[in-house]
């Protein structure tokens, strides 16, 4: 089995978000980076998957300051890497490198998070799936392959569906698909020599752009309500609130 | 021109989630002088369809095919795509659901169009097409402009109010036509907890953690949630120790929620969690220990013992709902 599993390289997810240069740059001063927590997933479920003659590399679209990042997918356990040398602006700009690498590797699979925690947008796969004319599905909590077919459990609102398809496809990947991998001392010693390609991007066209961030309002202080007394708290919900 | 919007049902009725979109993209037709038109795929009743008007949509397009019964990606997506084509759409609106945004991505590249997703208010259109959306889950904001001809955007809940203007919408039956590859993902099965609120749709969201001491005590939190017709919820920890299913799993990682009312039982607001509720509008906190990070990101607060206090509120419940 072939796979591509494709990494996000995002803020931690306890990080104090902020901003500088008028709001329009994330202020990465003191923030640790890590792995996208559902793109790991994604990892761990690949490296189970991958069998003896199998290969799983990782892809990431980012500039150089991604490669840590990088090098501990290659810790947990992928072969190896590729790293398209471009800032991840947008979810089109990210899946049109994508499916570029894609077209000419032939992957089985590919997988990653079902959103990256920064952007959110949970689009990537969609697009990718799109991009090279195969199936794409998400949020996928469980993945098992027999021969040629996946069978796949897709968390909808209020439950699941088990799913069928047959490969090749791009699935995005959630909790509980796998256990997350440590990468012990072995691994990382080996991910220091194995291969990290680093490609350009593709050219394309721009159809979006991010003019600016927000951060939200400041939260008024928090009204206490005597726990003698807690009924007190449907009054206020009602008549101040305005939300029962 | 005029501008598309997906509606969703669930069991043969129309999504709470589906009127607020077409409440948007109504909203959003009327300020560039254009029409709403609805797409609905599946049989619904005729005055189900056109009492879509309602919410503002002129026009019903129903897809109405026995291989759509089950929400699959692509041809919903191909399906959709043709809607637009047909009604020269130039906006396309879906709701951020498990179908919505996973067919919104396949759509923005077959139209070539600019995709926006998790949008939280109507687009700016001074000077260009600018939408605001929510990231770094809920953590901030970013204003976007969005470039291309063809506009995809999926929207969060609250997004829009429901407006309900009281027309008829006309309905006219569509066939797209969609390549049998499309058919490439069979469903098997589908589970999902029947008769309850969903998490993702709800008002009013209850939600429990680790203070609750095991599952066998949930009556706290399912009582309270049925005493105030809300959906219930969970921390990480209790649907990582099994007591509640993963889909109820709020949080960074699970289930992201935009309630009117959140009220978090014995949580003690890891950040991870706040993440998955800061948008609500209102949240309330009952935990016994009064530093529990989670009063800081509240706005009403009751520091005592679940056990004493949550019993005496589902009592009250009755006489506020």
């Amino acid at each position: 089995m072939k796979i591509l599993v494709c990494i996000s390289h995002v803020p931690d997810t306890a990080s104090k978000i902020s901003f500088t240069d008028n709001n329009t740059k994330f202020n990465a001063a003191g923030v640790q980076f890590i792995i996208g927590p559902y793109d790991e997933y994604a990892l761990s479920r690949a490296i189970e998957l991958r069998g003896d003659a199998g290969s799983v590399t990782v892809l990431n679209v980012g500039e150089a300051d991604t490669e840590p990042t990088i090098r501990k997918a290659l810790a947990i356990g992928a072969d190896d890497a590729i790293r398209v040398n471009a800032f991840p602006k947008d979810s089109y700009f990210v899946a049109s490198q994508i499916a570029a690498i894609a077209k000419s590797e032939k992957y089985d699979l590919i997988l990653m998070g079902r959103e990256s925690i920064d952007y959110n947008s949970g689009l990537v796969h969609g697009m990718v799936g799109e991009m090279l004319g195969i199936p794409s599905i998400s949020p996928v909590m469980k993945l098992d392959i027999t021969g040629n077919k996946a069978t796949m459990a897709r968390e909808i609102e209020g439950g699941k569906e088990i799913v069928e398809i047959a490969l090749p496809l791009v699935a995005g990947c959630q909790e509980p698909i796998a256990e997350w991998k440590i990468p012990n001392m072995k691994g990382i010693m080996s991910a220091r020599t194995k291969p990290l390609k680093v490609v350009e991007p593709t050219a394309v066209e721009e159809t979006t752009s991010l003019n600016s961030y927000e951060l939200p309002a400041p939260k008024g202080a928090c009204k206490m309500i005597d726990a003698s007394t807690p009924e007190k708290l449907f009054e206020a919900l009602k008549n101040e609130a305005k939300v029962l | 021109m005029s501008v598309l919007v997906f509606v969703e049902g669930v069991d043969g009725e129309i999504k709470k989630s589906s009127f607020e979109a077409i409440s948007y993209a109504a909203e959003l037709a009327k300020k560039k002088n254009t029409h709403a038109v609805a797409v609905v795929i599946g049989a619904y009743p005729a005055d189900a369809l056109e009492s879509l008007g309602k919410y503002g949509a002129s026009k019903v397009l129903n897809i109405n095919n026995d291989k759509l019964k089950q929400p699959v990606i692509q041809p919903y997506a191909t399906a959709i795509a043709e809607a637009a084509n047909k009604e020269t759409a130039d906006v396309i609106i879906l709701s951020k659901s498990s179908i919505g945004e996973a067919v919104a991505s396949r759509l923005a590249v077959k139209l070539k169009a600019a995709v926006v997703s998790n949008v939280i208010e109507l687009p700016d259109l001074s000077g260009g097409f600018k939408v605001k959306k929510s990231l770094y889950t809920g953590k901030a904001f970013a204003n976007i402009e969005l470039k291309a001809d063809k506009k995809v955007l999926t929207i969060a809940k609250n997004a829009c109010s429901v407006t309900e203007t009281g027309g008829k919408a006309t309905v006219e039956s569509f066939a797209p036509s969609i390549p049998d590859t499309d058919f490439s993902t069979a469903i098997k099965e589908v589970s999902k907890a029947t008769g309850d609120i969903l998490l993702t749709e709800a008002d009013i969201v209850v939600s429990g953690g680790r203070g609750l001491k095991g599952p066998e005590n949930w009556h706290l939190v399912t009582d309270l949630a049925k005493a105030l017709g809300a959906a219930t919820g969970c921390s990480k920890p209790v649907s990582d120790l099994d007591w509640r299913p993963h889909h109820e799993h709020v949080g960074q990682t699970g289930i992201k929620v935009s309630p009117n009312l959140y009220i978090a039982i014995g949580i003690s607001g890891a950040i991870q969690h706040l993440a998955g509720v800061n948008s609500s509008k209102c949240i309330v906190v009952i935990n016994k220990d009064p530093e529990a990070p989670f009063f800081k990101a509240a706005d009403y607060g009751i520091a005592g013992d679940a056990f004493e206090v949550v019993p005496k509120l589902i009592a009250a419940a009755k006489n506020y709902k």
